[in-house]
């Protein structure tokens, strides 16, 4: 199936939390309806969508909103998928670990870089830097740390030489 | 003595007895059984695998890998030290054994590297929590220019008064 034709299906079901552009690479869903929307592109006959391949998570900038995209394969009819979803720092999205198992780790991913919480997570803690690490450093108002557990980390040698 | 000379064994006579002080005899074994640690942190791991093998073969320096920080007598930190592992490397280090030294190679160790000015994870320069005693430039260092760092920590061992006074 080709994106519209996904899209469209969708829409039937889940009109309110569906947007799609014309001529878009991707579908919108908000946030409420995430985990119903991904059981049912897991589970209908029509999609088969049994791979996740890839979650991404980006910084929308001056709006303080923060995006997931995820994307996805159906290896028994051969179609991709990319689904985004925008939050705010307050909200969060719906784990879908329980229906792909390999978004346990890019959640967490995307959690500790990007700072996108996700509920219902099974071990939902950062991956890559320390547990006690302050902030999530691929976000654009990030600011380097001056000191981590008393080592220095300036953003250039200069002024501790 | 002077401190690069290596020929204890050419001052055997034909009595098969040599006179010599004990600090030459101590360091020309340190300095000759320098058993490294076997970790790596990156790229420069590999490099140092290479060395190791058979081509550029460090045993014949008497550069064994070891396993645990209590048999080791140098830290080859090979690679990129972040924050996160700068704790586990001061740690390592803390759980040698003396003589101890450090050789730290790569250009991430020695300065950060490539993440000096962006790196929010990385240290900069492994210095800033083991003291090093030898820095092997090179992005990564080829084996020859590890071999050469450990030829210079060799004449550094060679140096010190392990009975007397600290150099």
């Amino acid at each position: 199936m080709i994106i519209e034709d996904i899209a469209n299906l969708l829409k039937n079901k889940y009109s309110e939390s569906i947007e799609y552009l014309e001529d878009a690479k991707f579908i919108k869903v908000s946030a409420s309806d995430w985990n119903d929307v991904a059981l049912t592109i897991k589970n209908e006959d029509k999609l088969k969508f049994d791979y996740l391949m890839c979650i991404s998570s980006y910084d929308c900038g001056d709006k303080k909103t923060y995006g997931v995209a995820y994307n996805f394969k159906s290896t028994s009819l051969n179609h991709y998928l990319e689904i985004r979803i925008e939050v705010t720092d307050e909200d969060s999205i719906h784990s879908v670990s329980s229906i792909w198992g390999s978004a346990d780790w890019h959640e967490r991913e995307a959690y500790d870089m990007m700072g996108i919480k996700f509920e219902n997570h099974p071990n939902f803690k950062r991956i890559l830097l320390a547990d006690d690490w302050e902030g999530h450093p691929l976000r654009k108002d990030y600011d380097t740390p001056e000191y981590y557990r008393g080592m220095p980390v300036p953003k250039d040698k200069t002024y501790w030489e | 003595m002077k401190a690069s000379d290596l020929s204890v064994l050419n001052k055997f006579n034909k009595d098969n007895v040599i006179v010599e002080k004990l600090d030459t005899l101590i360091n020309w074994s340190r300095a000759n059984s320098q058993w490294y640690f076997q970790f790596g942190l990156a790229c420069c791991a590999i490099e140092m695998m290479a060395a190791a093998g058979p081509r550029h073969d460090l045993d014949r320096f008497g550069n064994i890998p070891r396993a645990s920080p209590r048999q080791s007598d140098v830290m080859i930190v090979a690679g990129t030290v972040t924050l996160k592992m700068a704790e586990r490397v001061k740690r390592l280090y803390e759980q040698m054994s003396d003589p101890k030294y450090v050789i730290s190679m790569g250009s991430c160790s020695n300065s950060g590297g490539p993440y000096w000015q962006h790196g929010y994870h990385v240290l900069k320069g492994v210095d800033l929590v083991v003291p090093v005693d030898v820095y092997v430039p090179g992005c990564p260092p080829r084996p020859e220019a590890l071999i050469q760092g450990i030829l210079e920590l060799q004449k550094k061992i060679k140096l010190q008064s392990p009975l007397g006074k600290e150099v």
